[in-house]
């Protein structure tokens, strides 16, 4: 796999000097933790032992059945402790700051997921851990704040701007800058300054290992499409490296189309932003005439970014991958089919994926296969759903 | 003798260090900004950096990040930042203008265009604050064709094998950041830097101004020591928003007059 500082014309290190050390020092620990085999003993230890991993990949027969065309499986992510693949590379990046010596962890957060995750293995290794999330997400995801809460960590809301994902993650850079020596950035998901997006789906690889021997083990062959939503794109990348050599296998994104692309309020990037900067990194990034970037809109918390991974970008560009849309309305149907055909409630991020995957697996032959990233669980949304189901209902009558 | 060589051999020949002040271009309007820049440069200020606002200001404090905002709210834009700069240039032919900006709102603007704009405008360099060393050409190469300085940025923690890279593609001036952080005033600011900075100002082959942090003239003294120029920011937007922007800059100006020498 890639791992350079630009993937194509995308990536790079757009941050203050203050920062380039702290991420040349992150640079050699990691490629030194890399090739070192008891540091990958160990993680791999600790992903089966205290992640739960391997995670099954489970046969939706029903939902199969239901769409009448591929058999559909599900990677099943959900059933990880702390209840995503966060905690894959949350997991890799404690252990990576263990060995740096650096005794507290700040992380960004959306949804809760990643902060979950990171207070999870903060609290594993005895470091401190602040979380900082946006104040929009905070009162959206209360429950994963009191899990933050009762894991340890502090958690700072954030006010500034549309107070969401990325104004979250503003404000863990200032304080990385101010902190850099003795503090460990855990970046949650495939975007930021190198090396961060290599660093990240390289520990959310292990998803599309997994995935890979397991379709081999149930149906003798690969999948004909691999589905993973994207909002920074962490468990996209992590399945599609599993791939990435398969010329057959299609590798499928699902981007929030939030009310639609055409209303503006979205967050899909690579459907509807333009090439621009941030957080370090050059990718495709929702901004206004002027080159600000705008806030985005999605019901669900950890897709509301303006920006991509930069190796998304470089995906789509070659058109190794290809990026599709659900709308909020899509997810929540999505949301509702997988709880009543399988018993499984997703997370309404991993419900965008359930929903392209709804409508493309009519295009394949029941001998044919399909596997959706079904990245995390939907416990936390229960309150979103309701919400948005209400609001719904109050629009359509008036 | 270009205009930036040209000011601080002019400081040099006067005794002094040079005094470089930052604004958000356009806070809270541009008719008022362009006010206070008028006090600053009657005041003393040598150069003036103009910060295009951006929306994810993410190595601003609060003072600065603040300005940004408010000033992209009252409708600023970057076109309207280069106007501004072009009615300031007309009005000043020998004071510094150095364009301060976050990378997307250039790249949006087109950095081969903005680049060309700002020569015809006859702004002296650009100032990238996300842009190090590793992504420097890619807005390099339009400064070296359109003869613009890019400012080369130096931090505290800047080994001194990188600094030495750095400082051999600097132009114009380099800045050294004082403070491990973002921007904002603070105490204390002077105990770090003496020795980083005469370092750093050793293997320079252009002047060293410092930044980051520096709000009064006892700073800006006890800084100027060790630099050829000092650089204040959020304390000048600080005195936009309440309090006498003119006298600050008067005070500042003073104060590295005539740098102490250890006593």
């Amino acid at each position: 796999m890639k791992f350079d500082r630009h993937f194509g014309i995308y990536g790079g290190q757009y941050v203050a000097e203050t920062l380039m050390p702290a991420l040349t020092e992150l640079e050699s620990a990691y490629r030194e933790a890399a090739s070192d085999p008891a540091f990958q003993r160990e993680y791999a230890g600790l992903l089966r032992d205290y992640v739960g991993r391997e995670t099954p990949l489970y046969f939706a027969r029903r939902l199969s059945e239901y769409c009448r065309g591929a058999k559909i499986y599900l990677k099943r992510e959900d059933l990880n402790h702390t209840g995503a693949h966060k905690i894959n590379n949350a997991l890799g990046q404690a252990l990576l700051a263990r060995r740096m010596g650096k005794k507290r962890l700040i992380a960004e957060t959306g949804a809760g997921m990643h902060g979950v995750a990171t207070a999870t293995v903060a609290a594993l290794f005895g470091m401190e851990c602040d979380v900082y999330m946006g104040a929009v997400d905070v009162a959206r995801q209360a429950p994963n704040v009191e899990r933050m809460h009762a894991l340890g960590a502090r958690v700072v809301s954030v006010t500034d701007g549309g107070a969401t994902l990325k104004d979250a993650m503003n404000e863990a850079i200032r304080v990385w800058t101010a902190r850099c020596d003795d503090t460990f950035y855990v970046i949650g998901t495939a975007a930021g300054p190198y090396p961060y997006p290599g660093i990240v789906r390289d520990f959310q690889s292990v998803i599309g290992r997994e995935a890979r021997q397991q379709i081999l083990e149930h149906e003798g062959r690969l999948p004909r499409e691999v589905i993973a939503c994207v909002g920074g794109g962490s468990n996209a990348i992590g399945i599609f490296a599993g791939f990435e050599n398969d010329p057959d296998v299609k590798l499928s994104g699902v981007e929030a189309g939030g009310a639609g692309i055409a209303t503006g309020r979205h967050a899909a990037s690579i459907n509807g932003g333009r090439i621009g900067i941030l957080h370090g990194a050059k990718t495709y990034l929702l901004q206004d005439e002027n080159g600000q970037v705008i806030d985005t809109y999605s019901v669900s918390a950890g897709l509301d970014y303006p920006g991509v991974g930069p190796e998304h970008c470089f995906l789509a560009d070659c058109h190794r991958a290809v990026y599709h849309v659900a709308d909020d309305e899509e997810a929540v149907a999505a949301f509702d089919l997988l709880a009543h055909l399988e018993g499984i409630i997703p997370a309404l991020e991993s419900s965008h994926a359930v929903a392209y995957a709804v409508k493309c697996a009519a295009e394949y032959s029941p001998e044919e296969n399909i596997i959706v990233n079904l990245s995390g669980r939907g416990d936390k949304d229960m309150d979103n759903i309701r919400t948005y189901k209400e609001s719904r209902k109050n629009g359509s009558n008036c | 003798m270009d205009r930036i060589a040209e000011i601080f051999h002019r400081c040099r020949r006067g005794n002094r260090r040079a005094l470089v002040i930052f604004t958000v271009a356009g806070f809270p309007s541009f008719p008022a900004c362009e006010e206070a820049l008028e006090k600053a440069v009657s005041a003393g200020a040598d150069i003036i950096e103009l910060g295009v606002p951006f929306s994810d200001p993410m190595a601003d404090g609060p003072v600065i990040a603040d300005a940004g905002r408010r000033a992209i709210e009252a409708g600023c834009t970057l076109p309207g930042v280069l106007e501004l700069a072009e009615r300031f240039r007309k009005r000043h032919p020998e004071t510094g203008i150095i364009l301060f900006s976050y990378m997307n709102v250039m790249f949006h603007y087109g950095l081969e265009a903005l680049c060309a704009e700002l020569q015809r405008i006859g702004v002296d360099g650009i100032l990238a604050v996300d842009l190090p060393l590793e992504e420097r050409e890619e807005l390099a190469a339009p400064c070296r064709a359109h003869g613009l300085h890019l400012i080369a940025l130096l931090a505290p923690t800047t080994p001194p094998e990188r600094a030495a890279r750095i400082l051999e593609s600097a132009s114009g001036f380099a800045y050294f950041v004082c403070v491990r952080g973002v921007t904002g005033v603070r105490e204390g600011v002077e105990s770090l830097l003496p020795e980083e900075l005469r370092r750093i100002r050793s293997l320079s082959p252009v002047p060293v101004v410092a930044g980051f942090g520096i709000g009064s003239g006892r700073t800006a003294s006890a800084v100027a020591a060790e630099a050829d120029g000092v650089v204040v920011g959020s304390a000048f937007v600080g005195a936009q928003e309440s309090g006498d922007p003119e006298a600050l800059v008067s005070e500042l100006a003073r104060s590295i007059r005539a740098p102490k020498t250890e006593c």
